[in-house]
């Protein structure tokens, strides 16, 4: 099942800036909010992404609790070599999903 | 322009003025249909816009493996009867609701992909709203995305068209409301904060960005009867599906866009 999109060029020119875009697919249960009962439902969300290229981070953030779900981030590097571009999200619950795309640069 | 609007009352002598000035005005009246997408803020419709940022897609991207997933008794995948959903499911969701003889009603999309499971797949129908229903509805109706609406109005569908016509006009609930009071008569002005659409179902399921996830029409149309104090109806309804034939109809022409993202 879709757990994540990563959209990026396929290809690139050397140097040229590239977008990434990450969706990943998750609740982002808050942690305030209650059941019909009061009970309070447990929180439940991404707490942190992290993206890599080729091995070396190049983009790094912290998610909290008033992040909407399917957290949604789109940021930019330089095309420097072909390779793998991975991202990781790791959250509450042991939750962990890393998804990685090539791109060939020229 | 053929026009799409219920209630249409002498039109054409307000028509030209209104264009001109592009306001509400002459709410009700014969003006062109426009979709919840033309009332949605920039922000909003750049997430539609692009796949990788409409989180619907999520949902469009399950429905393609339950789509090819083998299932039930029978050990039958929607693919092994219908092959490639780009090319068999194409304009599909553009005519639901569509007329069933069996069942000698008009059925909606999460209604026939329940009744392929039960009597294709011998597996137990998928629970109205559910992540597996919505995403299969969701995938289906991608790929009519771009195709313009046009369910059926002949003799098999006529009395069902005119039962969710005579719904949409009927007011009911504490607040004495019908449909037509807001998305005919108000369209375009604003309830709570949020802009009245013109109640053209283009995009469903849609993302909907209150909801955090998809939902089907019958949620949407569950959320209005809540809004007016009316008795909601249960899920999978006649009335409801009568009334998503006569919202279909209404769209007559314009475009799908699932999945949508509305605010």
């Amino acid at each position: 099942m879709a757990r994540a999109i990563i959209n990026l060029p396929a290809s690139a020119k050397r140097g040229e800036i590239i977008e990434i875009k990450a969706l990943a697919a998750h609740e982002m249960e808050t942690g305030f909010r209650r059941t019909q009962y009061g009970a309070v439902i447990p929180r439940d969300i991404i707490t942190s992404f992290a993206c890599t290229y080729n091995g070396v981070e190049i983009f790094s953030a912290d998610l909290h609790p008033a992040i909407a779900a399917n957290p949604y981030l789109a940021f930019s590097t330089i095309a420097t070599e072909s390779g793998t571009i991975a991202c990781t999200w790791t959250g509450d619950n042991g939750y962990s999903l890393t998804e990685s795309v090539a791109i060939s640069v020229a | 322009m053929k026009t799409r609007i219920a209630n249409v009352g002498p039109a054409a002598a307000c028509f030209g003025l209104l264009a001109a000035l592009a306001i509400p005005a002459c709410a009700g009246e014969a003006v062109p249909p426009r979709s919840g997408y033309e009332f949605m803020g920039r922000e909003t419709r750049a997430i539609q816009d692009d796949d990788a940022a409409n989180p619907g897609m999520l949902w469009v991207l399950d429905g393609e493996a339950l789509w090819n997933r083998k299932t039930g008794p029978a050990g039958r995948a929607c693919s092994d009867c219908h092959g490639d959903a780009r090319a068999s499911m194409k304009g599909v969701a553009a005519r639901y609701p569509a007329f069933d003889k069996a069942r000698a009603r008009p059925v909606d999309l999460e209604q026939r992909i329940n009744l392929c499971r039960t009597e294709q797949q011998k597996e137990k129908p998928l629970a109205y709203e559910s992540k597996d229903l919505l995403a299969l509805t969701a995938y289906v109706g991608r790929q009519s995305r771009g195709l313009p609406i046009a369910v059926a109005e002949d003799a098999q569908t006529r009395p069902f068209l005119e039962a969710g016509r005579e719904a949409f006009n009927r007011r009911q609930g504490q607040l004495n409301l019908s449909c037509v009071d807001c998305h005919d008569k108000h369209w375009g002005r604003r309830l709570a904060g949020n802009p009245i659409p013109q109640a053209h179902p283009t995009g469903y399921p849609i993302y909907r960005l209150e909801w955090q996830g998809v939902g089907s029409l019958q949620r949407r149309l569950r959320n209005c009867l809540t809004g007016m104090r009316a008795q909601t109806l249960d899920f999978g309804d006649p009335e409801l599906v009568d009334l998503e034939l006569f919202l279909m109809s209404r769209a007559r022409g314009m475009r799908i866009e699932t999945p949508a993202v509305r605010p």
